[in-house]
């Protein structure tokens, strides 16, 4: 089995990692030890002290309150919701519902039509970094993407307990 | 070595007496008695065959890896030397053929490259036989060649075409080989493979239901007359059917060298433990690269049969939208479970898919991401649970349905799967193995007509085999590269395509904005423009998405651009060819500006979104636009790294008024016209629009009420409210989750009758597929 040093799970966390060694990593099998090593990074990163018990997407994580709450935190520090919610139904949206708004990104023909088809973006309301798009028709309920179960994840995949204070 | 002389004479003094013959399963078993005993012991103990442990593996693992390298090896190499005796483009420039080895039961043990969607498939029809009493009438003997291509009893669509060759050893069927090719016509409707206009089965093209076509390794000559007076592209088919029994035979030798070698009692053994392992192999796979729970996605794809240019009966001017919600559930035991409750009902399109080919082809998908090595099989198949609604597009109630272009919405109802995994491979941290999703693979450009050479000809462009594809979370997406169904796959090479068809190259360019703006953004397409030259009686038509960006992009990146068409008749080429004047050359960067028709007069000029079209005649001169998709982006947008926008911008990949506007970024141009980004100022800008965010962005919960008010007063256009209605109509589910999170009464409800569109075949169910 490979395993990578911190520094190169840095630079693969940086898109700056060299391709050749890119390629390597996609071929060869998986390193166990991966996300302990990319926890442990993210963990540094963030300018907060709450535990993250999981990377959720990107600028997104489920961290550990000190009260046992779970919760979807933004690395800016805003917080949605607990971990099991939605955290779109806490974020800003903007729907590109006409052809106007869909032309500030797409060219002529290039867009999507807002009769068939809607592009939703979902800001954070403290960074406003855009944090999912959905295109989907309208009407369509904003998608619940992720479900994790974190319980079965450390205690029956990774065999060992939830991470706690 | 050939089959065995001894099998060949002992079956041919059995056909006198049919009716006596012993079994040709093992210990004097049938082979249906086999399958049936396969399945009940599968499904008692939850491992394949009955197989708690994996005795010849556990005892002899080099043996076991020895033989299935040989396999593995044996079935690549045939592929590859059986493609050269292929002369259409399809199989031999762009590989779209594929080998599998298979239990006599059905279920497959190794496969090649190629489109493996197959592995299932095939294996759909070899059970067909053998639980349609084959073994009996017509009989299953050593030399026997068959052939499938009927959807709806094992198939993607009628031009995959299937040649299955059993294998004997003593007396005994220990395997059966399949080799598929997608052959360039199948003699539709309209000319192509994947021709646009059938809405039924019986338009769908020569349908062939598991029938014997060859005895003694020799077709037989009823066979050939009829094939070749069922297909358009009568040499291609004869040379594409020789490819895959070439295929066939050497693979077959290969099986009965190895049994030679490691004894057959062995091969029975090794062909089980290989499923049994490929099974495990799977659910090991999930436990370490994801994490347990729940992913949801969804993918659309439109069917625009209203327009005048689709040519359809009056019960089929639909138009629609095709929906696929997914969930995948992860079990804390490793086990997957794939659910699309909610997804629309099949309709009177081609884009129709069976459960088999659905089921089947997710491995197409999946050995691109979860399972990047050899050992495809059945193994997987058995570690995971569907739930296709039955009446959904994939998994028709209705005998009827047509299939031709089932890729329509195949590759956009699995994509979205991509992304889910890609979000648990995200938060392992394996951000190597993170993907957008993929590339609507269209446009394809197909036709037909008198070509070149003055021959009865169909065509069906496999340029879109290198579409653009989706970004990582480490790097963008690759730029017309490649397509989900064959990863193998290229754009091919000019020169051949023009040998080809009857269509002279005018230019092959990157599509700017194609690929999904994000932090990486997704590979661009591209696209190539197309003059008919040298045909007579020439039809072509269109194929793809356009009203609709079938896949989203991931975690804040934006899906690609959608589809357009451009095609022009009745220009005035030959004289701007004989006056030296300028004429339309290269790409369509950018669509709104109207480039080709600066320089172009023409009868007619067709630039819209309806990229779906059945046949237009097409004479010498007219133009036609082969508009090749892009993938869908990762991430915030201006988040891009500013050297990054700078090489978009130098290579054509984006237009500088996007890049400015989506990116954020401020540049400079020189005296050569190069572009230069200014980092510092680029910041700003984007300091600017992260503002402007936050000022139009609303709390999604303020924005659920108004559109819960629309719903309520049901204000959407057609399609979409179609695409409920059906939805709805299949599953109660969707509709009682679609209540509940808009908060509406119990007795809303939105149906196929209150729309203004026919509802033909909508209320009358038989399960005649079945």
């Amino acid at each position: 089995m490979p395993n990578y040093d911190r520094a190169t799970i840095e630079e693969l966390i940086d898109g700056t990692i060299d391709f050749f060694k890119l390629k390597e990593m996609l071929s060869s099998f998986k390193d166990p030890g991966r996300f302990d090593t990319y926890v442990s990074i993210l963990q540094d990163r963030v300018p907060w002290d709450d535990k993250i018990l999981l990377p959720y997407g990107l600028h997104l994580y489920i961290v550990l309150k000190r009260d046992g709450r779970r919760v979807i935190k933004c690395d800016c520090g805003h917080e949605f919701c607990e971990s099991h919610e939605n955290w779109k139904l806490h974020a800003l949206i903007y729907v590109r519902d006409t052809e106007e708004k869909m032309a500030e990104i797409y060219p002529k023909y290039l867009a999507p039509d807002p009769q068939w088809q809607v592009i939703r973006e979902y800001y954070c309301p403290q960074c406003a970094t855009q944090l999912e798009v959905e295109n989907v028709t309208p009407w369509y309920p904003v998608i619940h993407d992720f479900e994790p179960d974190i319980d079965a994840f450390y205690e029956e995949w990774l065999q060992r307990p939830v991470p706690s204070y | 070595m050939a089959i065995r002389q001894g099998d060949l004479s002992n079956k041919q003094e059995e056909l006198l007496t049919q009716q006596y013959r012993r079994a040709i399963g093992w210990n004097g078993k049938t082979l249906k008695e086999m399958r049936a005993e396969i399945d009940q012991i599968t499904q008692e103990t939850g491992h394949y065959a009955g197989l708690k442990e994996l005795v010849l593996k556990e005892q002899d693992p080099i043996r076991f890896e020895k033989m299935f390298a040989k396999l593995r090896g044996g079935l690549v190499h045939a592929r590859e030397t059986a493609k050269r005796v292929a002369a259409s483009p399809i199989v031999e420039q762009e590989g779209e053929l594929c080998f599998t080895l298979y239990t006599p039961e059905g279920d497959s043990v190794v496969t090649s490259t190629g489109i493996i969607i197959h592995v299932g498939t095939m294996g759909a029809a070899i059970k067909y036989m053998v639980n349609h009493d084959y073994e009996v009438n017509p009989g299953i003997e050593p030399g026997d060649i068959f052939c499938n291509n009927d959807c709806q009893i094992g198939n993607v669509h009628p031009c995959d075409v299937h040649t299955i060759v059993p294998i004997f050893w003593a007396g005994e069927v220990v395997g059966w080989v399949g080799g598929v090719t997608h052959v360039i016509d199948t003699g539709a409707t309209g000319p192509g493979s994947m021709t646009v206009g059938p809405v039924t089965r019986y338009d769908d093209g020569y349908q062939v239901a598991c029938r014997k076509i060859g005895r003694n390794d020799t077709l037989l000559q009823d066979w050939v007359i009829e094939s070749q007076r069922s297909v358009r592209t009568t040499k291609y088919w004869l040379l594409d059917e020789r490819t895959r029994i070439a295929g066939c035979h050497m693979i077959r030798d290969l099986v009965l060298s190895l049994i030679a070698e490691e004894g057959v009692d062995a091969y029975k053994q090794f062909i089980r433990e290989v499923i049994e392992e490929g099974r495990r192999g799977l659910i090991n796979r999930i436990k370490a690269v994801t994490i347990p729970g729940k992913y949801r996605q969804v993918g659309f794809v439109d069917v625009p049969y209203r327009h005048s240019d689709v040519e359809v009966p009056p019960y089929a001017k639909v138009d629609t939208i095709m929906h696929a919600p997914s969930e995948i559930t992860i079990h804390r035991n490793g086990q997957m479970e794939l659910n699309f409750d909610g997804s629309s009902r099949w309709g009177w399109h081609s884009y129709n898919a069976t459960t088999v080919s659905f089921t089947s082809g997710i491995w197409v998908m999946m050995t691109q991401t979860l399972i990047p090595n050899d050992r495809i099989n059945d193994g997987a198949y058995f570690a995971t649970k569907f739930q296709l609604p039955y009446g959904a597009w994939m998994n028709p109630d209705d005998i009827r349905t047509a299939h031709s272009y089932a890729w329509h919405f195949l590759v956009s109802a699995w994509s979205p799967l991509w992304r889910g995994l890609s979000r648990a491979y995200f938060s392992r941290g394996y951000l190597e193995e993170v993907n957008a999703g993929n590339a609507n693979t269209s446009n394809w450009m197909q036709g037909g007509g008198y070509n070149q050479y003055n021959d009865i000809h169909a065509i069906n462009s496999f340029e879109a085999a290198a579409e653009g594809t989706g970004a990582g979370a480490v790097k963008d997406g690759l730029d017309h590269a490649a397509a989900i169904w064959n990863p193998e796959g290229d754009m091919g090479d000019m020169e051949i395509w023009e040998l080809a068809e009857p269509l002279v190259y005018l230019g092959r360019s990157i599509k700017p904005n194609t690929g999904g703006y994000g932090k990486y953004r997704g590979g661009c397409g591209y696209e190539t423009l197309r003059m008919v030259w040298g045909s007579r009686d020439w039809t072509m038509f269109f194929m793809g998405n356009g009203y609709i960006t079938s896949d989203c992009g991931l975690m804040g990146g934006y899906p690609a651009a959608s589809g357009y068409r451009f095609e022009a008749h009745g220009t005035d080429l030959k004289e701007r060819f004989e006056k030296q004047l300028p004429f339309p050359r290269g790409g369509d960067p950018n669509p709104a500006e109207h480039k080709y028709e600066q320089c172009l007069e023409a009868k007619v000029v067709k630039r819209d979104k309806q990229t779906i079209t059945t046949e237009a005649i097409f004479e010498d001169y007219d133009l036609y636009l082969n508009y090749l998709r892009g993938g869908p982006g990762f991430g915030d947008p201006l988040e891009r790294r500013p050297e990054d926008i700078e090489k978009d911008l130098n290579g054509g990949y984006v237009l500088p008024e996007y890049a400015e506007k989506v990116y954020g970024a401020v540049f400079t141009v020189d005296n050569r016209g190069k572009y230069h980004v200014d980092p510092e100022k680029t910041e700003q800008a984007r300091q600017a629009i992260r503002k402007e965010r936050l000022q139009r962005g609303r709390p999604t919960r303020e924005w659920m009420a108004e559109e819960r008010g629309r719903i309520e007063r049901k204000e959407a256009s057609l399609p979409v409210r179609h695409m409920y209605a059906t939805s709805f109509e299949i599953t109660e589910k969707f509709l009682t989750e679609f209540r509940a999170f808009w908060n509406l009464p119990e007795t809303w409800n939105l149906s196929e009758d209150e729309l203004e569109m026919p509802t033909f075949g909508s209320g009358h169910k038989k399960s005649h597929a079945r």
